[in-house]
């Protein structure tokens, strides 16, 4: 393909693959992200090409990005009826072809609720309350055709803001009100205006997509099911600010990601979508990708400049702030994934379009990961000022296996737990911190009664403790001890002063620390004791872990009234802690058992002799039950 | 896309073939490529030997004139980068929160007493390595195994297990086959 020289061309562009296409087609949209991946879906494309063979011309396949719905992967969407068949099995393709052929819908394939059956996407619960302006395009793009990006009218964004003076986009940005997606929510348009003032002959945008905080993926979704996306927020960005070069600093842990960036950016440069004098206008630009080598504080952004400049990933002292002095010590605006995916959208729709959804402080939509114990798992993208319990509810459906959910934890380590009694808040940036979470990047993790809080405030610690990058003497020391006395409540030697030493280590490494994570850090523990004091008190007085969880507290148990000898967990046991005999009662030895819990997986589902419990074993009755 | 492909698999083999003759002239081949930025130079070498040797850190240290303790800061600093080599079959079990809250953690203790080894350790004989991470993103279908690249979703201790007693069978079977070709 030849480079576009002009805006026009890109327009000629359009219409001529516009023109290519059959209007009338079907399309099997399969969800092929990473984690499609991780349930078959790969086996399923397969299955679909073999199925298809004889009816190319009407039925067109296309191998997408993640279409957010992932406990109904592998899945497909049938366009243009919208038509949702979820958990697919590689020997369904073939029914789907032929039923298409014949106009039919395959109920038993649907979503199903309740005894309620849903085949068309805008009916399902999960979708219904959604408002798609980011992710939307993830089930009609080929994340490796540019050419599906354009034909969606990919590009056009970037036509009109190299139409427009760079101080009116700045504007345009700074009334559409958005925030960074990276979790501080820092103005985006102010940081803009900053960045676009400092004199310097070179200014650098970054893309940051070292997505560290666990349980949350959106930006890995976005990067990897339309990269294009991102790319054109950034030269956007790039005009604006008056920057020559961006740098994708993207996790080294999403692979998929990195190569459909890598093929995105390759693309965009054929077109002149990216190079010198972009679209025939005077500004030139191009992307650079530097991958991430596992370091969770590489997403701080004093860090993550010294990451790509080759050094540890140690954040330094603010100011001078990136904005005046950032990479390779020039002025350089760093964005998160989906604030840079927002920019394209601002300035295709307008502000005043952007500005319409959200609330008052918080504008436009945010993409959740709504993961953990809930029924429907996945990406969800909701306009701002949500109330929880409408995203745990309506969207998510509410607790798996018809458990009660206790508390949602958001903003990763960063951020803390909201319990159930105050999930009528709405979604937005004050509301989150006043209940003592942040928005953070955006995952949302239910938990039920079996989520013990102090074990998720040791996991949390744990995983600071680890990625803290020592710097710090507060963050370092603070981490480590504050988790180990997390260990010792956990195991069964706390004490009742654990607790107040707890909350003053918390405030210190809050005051004492220099960046975002150290500042953070007690966070997941400071929340949980502010809420669910009585657990860590149950495991302190008691010496019991209400959930079940913790490994020192709980015991497994054979009911001899109900074991049948029939060896599967015997022979399952990894530590031979079971003795017994066939068909006679079999024991386990507590001196042995690590607490796999195997042996309560493999007793058959009729017989469920395996019983796990925590101080008194429970009595006769409570057994049973 | 053909295209792309076959000159990366040409690029694959010359690798090896350099690499196999001496480290110096894979490292140089190494910066050229990665216009001397040390983390993407030390990623390729981890890519090809699956961990640093420390021959091809002195080498890098000399060749981009940064000082040997700069670039071990670098290599100890960064999850990605080992000091010692790695087993066959590397297996990564994510302990991300959404892992972690359906029993990522529980996983990891029965393939640690399986393999008897540590998360971060190679068994003695150097097939296998056990490694835990702190998310891959798969969090809705949790929790995740990886067996040498390939992703695993909703895993338990037993089917953990399982994947890797099938791992130590093909092997067998591997080997018995070349036995009896030969």
């Amino acid at each position: 393909m030849p480079k576009l020289k002009s805006p026009k061309e890109l327009e000629n562009l359009r219409e001529k693959i516009l023109q290519k296409r059959k209007k009338d087609k079907t399309l099997i949209s399969i969800s092929s992200g990473t984690c499609g991946r991780a349930s078959g879906s790969l086996r399923i494309v397969e299955a679909f090409k073999n199925a298809v063979k004889g009816y190319e011309d009407k039925i067109e396949l296309k191998e997408t990005g993640c279409h957010g719905f992932c406990s109904a992967e592998p899945n497909v969407i049938i366009f243009p009826e919208e038509i949702f068949y979820r958990n697919l099995k590689p020997e369904d393709a073939e029914r789907i072809i032929s039923s298409l052929v014949k106009g039919e819908i395959l109920y038993e394939l649907t979503y199903q609720d309740n005894g309620s059956k849903y085949p068309r996407l805008k009916e399902i619960p999960f979708y219904k309350d959604q408002k798609r302006i980011l992710l939307s395009d993830n089930p009609l793009v080929d994340p490796t055709s540019i050419e599906d990006y354009i034909s969606l009218g990919g590009y056009s964004s970037l036509s009109k803001a190299l139409s427009m003076e760079p101080d009116a986009i700045v504007e345009e940005i700074k009334k559409s009100g958005l925030r960074g997606r990276g979790g501080a929510g820092f103005p985006t348009g102010r940081k803009w205006e900053i960045v676009r003032k400092q004199k310097s002959d070179v200014k650098y945008v970054i893309c940051n997509a070292d997505e560290g905080d666990p349980g949350a993926y959106m930006d890995r979704s976005l990067l990897e099911g339309n990269p294009h996306l991102v790319i054109e927020g950034m030269i956007i960005g790039g005009y604006a600010i008056g920057a020559t070069e961006g740098w994708i600093y993207v996790r080294d842990e999403y692979p998929l990601a990195v190569q459909n960036v890598t093929k995105a950016i390759e693309d965009a440069r054929k077109l002149g979508l990216l190079g010198k004098n972009i679209l025939g206008s005077s500004f030139s630009f191009d992307i650079k990708i530097a991958r991430g080598a596992g370091a969770f504080v590489c997403g701080e952004e004093t860090a993550l400049i010294a990451s790509i400049e080759g050094k540890r990933g140690i954040p330094r002292q603010r100011p001078p702030y990136p904005a005046q002095k950032g990479l390779f010590g020039k002025p350089t605006n760093i964005n998160n994934v989906e604030t840079w995916g927002n920019v394209t959208r601002i300035i295709e729709k307008g502000a005043d379009w952007y500005s319409s959804i959200g609330t008052e402080g918080s504008k436009g939509t945010k993409i959740f990961s709504l993961v953990g114990k809930v029924k429907n798992t996945g990406l969800v993208e909701v306009p701002m000022g949500m109330s929880i319990n409408d995203l745990v509810y309506k969207v998510g459906g509410g607790g798996s296996n018809g458990k009660r959910i206790k508390a949602v934890q958001i903003g990763g380590p960063s951020g803390g737990c909201i319990p159930a009694e105050l999930f009528h808040l709405p979604i937005d940036y004050e509301s989150l911190t006043s209940a003592g979470a942040i928005m953070g990047s955006g995952g949302m993790i239910v938990m039920d009664e079996d989520t013990c809080m102090v074990d998720v405030a040791r996991y949390f610690m744990n995983f600071l403790q680890d990625e803290s990058c020592g710097k710090c003497v507060s963050c370092r020391e603070g981490t480590q001890r504050m988790y180990e006395i997390l260990t010792e409540i956990a195991e069964g030697r706390g004490t009742e002063e654990h607790l107040s030493l707890l909350e003053e280590l918390g405030q210190i490494v809050k005051d004492a620390s220099m960046c975002g994570l150290g500042q953070t850090a007690p966070n997941p523990v400071l929340s949980t004791l502010r809420y669910y004091r009585h657990e860590y008190e149950a495991h302190i007085k008691e010496k019991r872990c209400p959930a079940l969880v913790c490994k020192e507290l709980i015991h497994y148990y054979i009911l001899p009234e109900k074991c049948v000898g029939c060896l599967l967990c015997l022979k399952s046991c990894p530590s031979g802690a079971i003795s017994g005999e066939l068909k006679k009662v079999h024991v386990i030895d507590e001196s042995k058992c690590i607490k796999c819990g195997i042996c309560m997986d493999v007793c058959p589902e009729k017989v469920r002799a395996v019983i796990k419990y925590s101080g008194k074993m429970p009595d006769k009755e409570a057994k049973n039950g | 896309m053909d295209k792309i492909k076959s000159k990366k698999t040409t690029k694959k083999t010359s690798q090896k073939k350099t690499a196999k003759d001496s480290i110096p002239e894979f490292v140089e081949e190494c910066i050229k490529r990665q216009g001397g930025l040390l983390i993407p130079v030390l990623q390729d070498i981890q890519a090809h030997y699956r961990y640093l040797p420390e021959p091809a850190l002195r080498e890098v240290s000399k060749k981009l004139g940064i000082p040997l303790r700069d670039v071990y800061g670098v290599a100890t600093f960064y999850r990605a980068f080992a000091l010692t080599p790695r087993g066959e079959h590397e297996i990564t079990v994510c302990l991300g929160t959404a892992c972690h809250v359906r029993g990522g953690a529980s996983i990891v203790n029965t393939l640690s007493t399986d393999l008897g080894i540590s998360p971060g350790q190679t068994t003695p004989d150097g097939k296998f390595t056990l490694e835990t991470v702190n998310c891959l993103g798969c969090c809705a279908i949790g929790p995740i195994v990886v067996v040498d690249g390939e992703y695993h979703g909703e895993m338990n201790s037993q089917k953990a297990r399982k994947l890797i007693e099938k791992l130590g069978k093909e092997e067998k079977n591997a080997k018995a086959k070349v036995s009896k070709r030969a």
